[in-house]
């Protein structure tokens, strides 16, 4: 690290990075889309744990019962509001011209495009790792002792520090598929369904766990649950590496494409 | 200085820019002028490396853009009003890309001074008016204090304030040592600011050089720089 940060790059790199930071500081959608982020995965976590409450013989009895997966209940739509925050982050720059005068402030395509990225994945995991911690408390204390988890619980922490991983990914997959598209409307016309409703759908449908199991948010997702779904047989470790080789192609497209096309 | 050479790009097949050379040197206001569509937004776009050339090679200061370590030191570009976030402040627009060079919050309220932005400097770029994002942008340009600018257009949607405001501070910036290249296609504006002409139509390079000798050349001695322009381009659409 010190090497790179020492170099004439490493110089650029951080005087972008500080510049996309603010950028994102300095606009109402990042705060609205992180507040709901916060407020629908804590919220929901919640509620589910409320309701668990009273049905121990629905949930706490049963066997496989995995109350740390059922207190994150809330990702599913929180991530909506995170995907929607890097598709912003990004989508905005071309909807309203900026990327032009971004570009002649860093014209180097490479350094202005991991900036941002790194920009938006740095304040993505610093939102969603609280989050994760108050929204397991939140959970996990109102589903009652009976049927409910502790951090030192094993597995309990992997999850929930998971949880902010898995919600980083997303989001940097998102904002790289918008540096793809280069449109707003475009990206999140293919990042809702794919994330909200096709992965959801693949997944409970009989026999295509095997496809849905390498879809990002699906296999990503794995580790969230401390008992592994077993629809989805992928694993904790390997959902996640399934999920990061989407993250890694998203980024490779995203960057190829800034480079590549004129501004 | 500004050396465009041999400059070509084509959108599909038709060519936006063809085989373009000229300079803009220190000290003057060089003035790009062509009707709409001749290519004159294109060729700053490939100055500023927005667009990558097909052919040929745009220098400012001898380097090209890319290789620019802190560009806005170097050029300052305006080129349409429009390319701010309109949710975000004008002063927050510009800290931003102060970042980018290190470049101290002070010098940002400079140019919101310089600029007549003071009023304004805090509310959203979307709820100003045109000649006030103009200005907001000619603030971004100014905020490197470069030797280099590049403006597209400033006069556009500019009160009659602030066009005289523009053509003092071209001059200025001109009498200052730096090199000034101002598109437009506003005849009797340019002739109020510039002090040589290159002309384009179609992408290619019709006539460069003195006001005063492009008119004599093109008009006669009594002509203006109107007539000049337009017998010059008329020959260029045939």
């Amino acid at each position: 690290m010190s090497a790179v940060r020492g170099g004439p790059g490493g110089r650029l790199f951080a005087a972008a990075l500080s510049a996309e930071l603010l950028k994102l500081r300095t606009l109402r959608s990042t705060w609205w889309t992180l507040a709901a982020v916060v407020g629908l995965s804590v919220g929901i976590g919640y509620l589910y744990g409320s309701v668990i409450k009273g049905n121990y013989d629905d949930f706490g009895a049963t066997p496989d019962w995995d109350p740390v997966g059922y207190g994150f209940a809330g990702t599913n739509v929180a991530q909506l509001a995170l995907v929607c925050f890097g598709v912003l982050a990004v989508g905005a720059e071309y909807a309203t011209g900026t990327v032009r005068a971004s570009l002649t402030a860093v014209p180097r395509r490479g350094v202005f495009g991991a900036a941002k990225l790194t920009a938006v994945a740095v304040t993505a995991f610093a939102v969603t790792l609280p989050t994760a911690f108050v929204t397991f408390a939140a959970a996990q204390g109102a589903m009652g002792e009976r049927q409910n988890a502790a951090l030192g619980d094993p597995g309990a922490v992997r999850a929930t520090v998971g949880l902010a991983v898995y919600l980083t990914l997303l989001c940097l997959i998102s904002a790289a598929v918008t540096m793809m598209l280069r449109s707003t409307v475009l990206a999140l016309g293919i990042l809702v369904p794919l994330f909200f409703i096709v992965s959801d759908i693949l997944a409970h449908l009989p026999g295509v766990g095997s496809v849905a199991r390498y879809l990002p948010s699906v296999a990503g997702a794995q580790i969230l649950r401390v008992v592994p779904d077993d629809r989805i047989d992928v694993g904790t470790w390997g959902g996640l590496a399934v999920l990061l080789l989407w993250t890694a192609a998203a980024l490779c497209g995203g960057l190829v494409t800034l480079r590549r096309r004129d501004a | 200085m500004i050396e465009v050479c041999d400059l070509t790009k084509r959108h599909g097949s038709t060519p936006a820019v063809d085989a373009l050379s000229f300079r803009a040197e220190p000290g003057r206001v060089t003035g790009f002028l062509g009707p709409n569509g001749a290519g004159k937004s294109t060729t700053l776009r490939l100055l500023l490396a927005l667009d990558r050339p097909d052919r040929g090679h745009a220098l400012i200061g001898g380097r090209s853009y890319v290789r620019m370590r802190d560009p806005l030191r170097t050029v300052g570009a305006l080129l349409d009003a429009s390319s701010v976030h309109g949710g975000r402040t004008a002063r927050a627009h510009l800290r931003t890309l102060a970042r980018t060079h290190r470049i101290p919050d002070s010098r940002v309220g400079e140019v919101i001074g310089l600029t007549g932005l003071d009023g304004v400097a805090g509310r959203r770029a979307g709820t100003l008016s045109l000649g006030m994002r103009q200005r907001l942008g000619i603030a971004a340009a100014l905020l490197g204090d470069p030797a280099v600018l590049l403006l597209d257009e400033p006069v556009n949607g500019l009160d009659p304030e602030g066009i005289v405001w523009i053509r003092t501070l071209m001059r200025e910036l001109a009498a200052e040592g730096r090199t000034v290249l101002v598109s437009s296609h506003l005849m009797s504006e340019a002739a109020l600011t510039v002090d040589q002409v290159v002309v384009i139509g179609r992408g290619r390079l019709l006539a460069e050089g003195d006001v005063a000798e492009i008119v004599r050349t093109y008009a006669g001695p009594a002509g203006s720089l109107e007539e000049a322009y337009l017998r010059l381009t008329s020959g260029g659409a045939r």
